[in-house]
């Protein structure tokens, strides 16, 4: 039961990581109807920057903020250069320059870094405390509240201020707010901004777990799909519980579904995204989308 | 004789091409033979995703996985139980068409997004998924297949022609992969000018329309992965043939994000486009090691890491180019320089026939 017990707080450990992955997918998505595929990718440059940070010598504490607004104006940067030239183009065109941006950021970091993998430090010690029986690492409560505390944030921002607002009646209904006087396109950007900040921290967070190199990001945002898909992915609260259930899941798999083990782990990622896409395609909070022809 | 006369230019053009193609392992050594077996290889699985993404407007990320699907089928049968060859290539195709299928159900109901993300997610997974059924498989040892000998025919008719030395078993395979490319090229440029065709195209233009007008979406959607997946099979079967050896780490996800790019910068909805994308998902990365590698002022660990990163950079900074210039690739390109050529030399009364619609957008 112990094992049981850790088995779920370790799960509830990674999920905060995914769900901060997600939430960044999730955002985007409702500001233009686009999965970005580069969101992995960047959050794995902003970690690069942290880790070259906290190199120089800089505390973990001020590494932390310095990376999540470089990676803020980065989002916003993109948004501005890259995405906005194809913004009104079909969906499929705007996938596919993600999928640029993907793979030129993991070239980039290559050859900045090169990929031989890294030791990341974490301000948290691997000691375990015990909670309820359990024995739960530092490591794994401090994950855990980090991302609630941007989760938060993040929440805060969108539904109780005037930014927040604008930011979610640009995205909904960007005639009818551009005609009420909000700057919609640079509402998108802002969108784009919170999303790579967001991803920055699941980033940094799952970096000191998986050692940091420029393919980190690859399994994990397969699991923030699956959580993104598994919550709706227009709800950022629903991605918030997918990516906590899927973090769960996958860990309880891998632990006790025999014949799954470490390596096929994605896989039962795989399958949730597909029983969601069969089962219901909307996902456990998302509304019942109007289908885009 | 009249008939041939009447034809337009471009389809003297093909003939040159495949003439062209036909003639060229006579010319370059064996190993160049191979080497242009597999652009061809790249031609045909980035022609089935053309077909997917620029005639139907649906997004695989997952072809990658679909190859290895065709060319684990063909090494299976081969190695274990002595299937002939050639015999595999049709079972590999029409397996990997049928998985393709049934991954093609799920996306009926959804927009390309989702199936953009379950066959990344596919893509990523797939190396894992190989190695696992170790029995079938042999893991990461990967499947050795021995070389392929060209029959007796086949073999003096090489001979009379270059007066050299006997077909090698590359040549052969050349050949081979040289004809499907042919045929699957022409069942291809077919089926887009006829009625699955114009209905690929129509529910890429707009659903609710072909609908109205009696398309059958979801038959033509899933015949569209089926038929995109069996071009991808196909292709993986040949490259276990041309190879000689499969292994799980040679269908990462970046081999489907490379073969995307090649069907991008071919031209997403063109029927030659696959075949300049083919060449050039081949060779750049080849070409561009090579130079930097023969450059000595580089030092040695740049020209190193450059090795790894360099195609990842120049693939990404050319898909994002080229959508945001060029959304039709180097067909597209061509084609527009040409009718803007041809309307200059016929004068000004005729300057808008022939061109493109400004923004065309096919994606």
């Amino acid at each position: 039961m112990t094992e049981f017990a850790q088995q779920v707080i370790s799960g509830l450990a990674s999920g905060g990581i995914y769900a901060s992955l997600a939430l960044a997918l999730v955002l985007i998505y409702n500001a233009m109807g686009l999965v970005n595929f580069a969101q992995g990718e960047m959050a794995m440059l902003a970690t690069f920057l942290a880790y070259t940070l906290i190199g120089r010598g800089m505390s973990y504490w001020i590494a932390l903020p310095i990376t999540i607004v470089v990676a803020f104006a980065g989002g916003l940067v993109i948004q501005r250069v890259i995405i906005r030239p194809v913004e009104r183009a079909p969906v499929l065109t705007l996938v596919i320059v993600t999928l640029g941006l993907a793979t030129l950021v993991n070239g980039l970091a290559g050859f900045l870094y090169g990929y031989i993998p890294r030791d990341f430090p974490s301000p948290f010690s691997v000691q375990t405390v015990d909670i309820l029986g359990a024995a739960a690492s530092y490591r794994d409560l401090g994950v855990i509240g980090v991302s609630a505390v941007v989760l938060v944030l993040i929440y805060l921002l969108l539904q109780r201020t005037t930014l927040g607002l604008a930011m979610r009646a640009a995205a909904h209904h960007p005639e009818a707010s551009r005609l009420l006087g909000v700057r919609v396109s640079w509402m998108l950007a802002l969108g784009w901004g919170l999303a790579s900040a967001a991803g920055a921290v699941s980033g940094i967070m799952v970096a000191p777990i998986l050692l940091l190199e420029p393919n980190m990001m690859q399994s994990v945002i397969i699991y923030a799909f699956a959580a993104a898909v598994l919550g709706g992915i227009e709800s950022p609260l629903g991605a918030v519980i997918g990516g906590l259930i899927v973090g769960v899941t996958v860990n309880l798999a891998g632990a006790y579904v025999p014949g799954v083990g470490g390596d096929l782990q994605l896989a039962v990622a795989f399958l949730i995204i597909i029983a969601v896409l069969v089962v219901r395609p909307n996902g456990l909070l998302g509304r019942r989308a109007a289908r885009r022809a | 004789m009249s008939r041939l006369a009447k034809w337009p230019p471009r389809y003297w053009l093909v003939v040159l091409v495949v003439l062209v193609f036909f003639g060229l392992p006579t010319q370059v050594t064996s190993f160049q033979s191979l080497e242009w077996a597999e652009v061809l290889i790249f031609a045909i699985v980035i022609l089935g995703l053309n077909l997917l993404v620029g005639y139907n407007g649906q997004l695989s990320l997952g072809h990658g996985a679909f190859m290895a699907i065709g060319a684990y089928t063909t090494a299976i049968l081969v190695h274990r139980y002595n299937v002939n060859y050639l015999a595999t290539i049709p079972i590999a195709g029409l397996l990997t068409g049928l998985v393709g299928f049934f991954l093609g159900i799920p996306a009926l109901r959804l927009s390309p997004l989702y199936l953009a993300l379950a066959t990344f997610a596919l893509a990523v997974i797939t190396p894992s998924l190989i190695k696992r059924p170790v029995g079938l498989t042999q893991g990461t040892d990967g499947i050795e297949i021995l070389p392929q000998q060209p029959p007796d025919w086949a073999s003096s008719a090489f001979t009379s022609v270059t007066g050299g030395p006997p077909m090698s078993s590359d040549q052969w395979l050349y050949y081979v992969v040289f004809f499907i490319a042919v045929i699957l090229f022409w069942i291809a440029w077919n089926i887009v000018r006829r009625r699955p065709g114009r209905a690929f195209m129509a529910i890429r233009d707009g659903e609710v329309a072909a609908a109205a007008f009696g398309v059958n979406i979801a038959g033509y959607k899933t015949l569209a992965f089926g038929l995109s997946a069996f071009y991808a099979g196909v292709a993986g079967s040949l490259y276990a043939l041309a190879t000689g050896f499969v292994h799980p780490d040679e269908f990462p996800v970046s081999l489907s994000l490379g073969l995307l790019v090649g069907a991008v910068i071919g031209g997403l909805g063109s029927i030659p486009g696959p075949l300049l994308g083919g060449i050039f998902t081949f060779w750049l990365p080849i070409l561009s090691g090579q130079f930097v590698g023969g450059q000595s002022w580089i030092p040695d660990q740049v020209a190193a890491v450059f090795k790894n990163a360099g195609p990842a950079v120049t693939y990404g900074a050319l898909l994002i180019l080229i959508m945001i210039f060029a959304p039709n690739g180097v067909v597209g390109l061509i084609l527009s320089a040409y009718a803007r050529l041809r309307s200059r030399l016929r004068g000004a009364g005729e300057r808008t026939t022939g061109q493109l619609p400004p923004d065309p957008q096919t994606v």
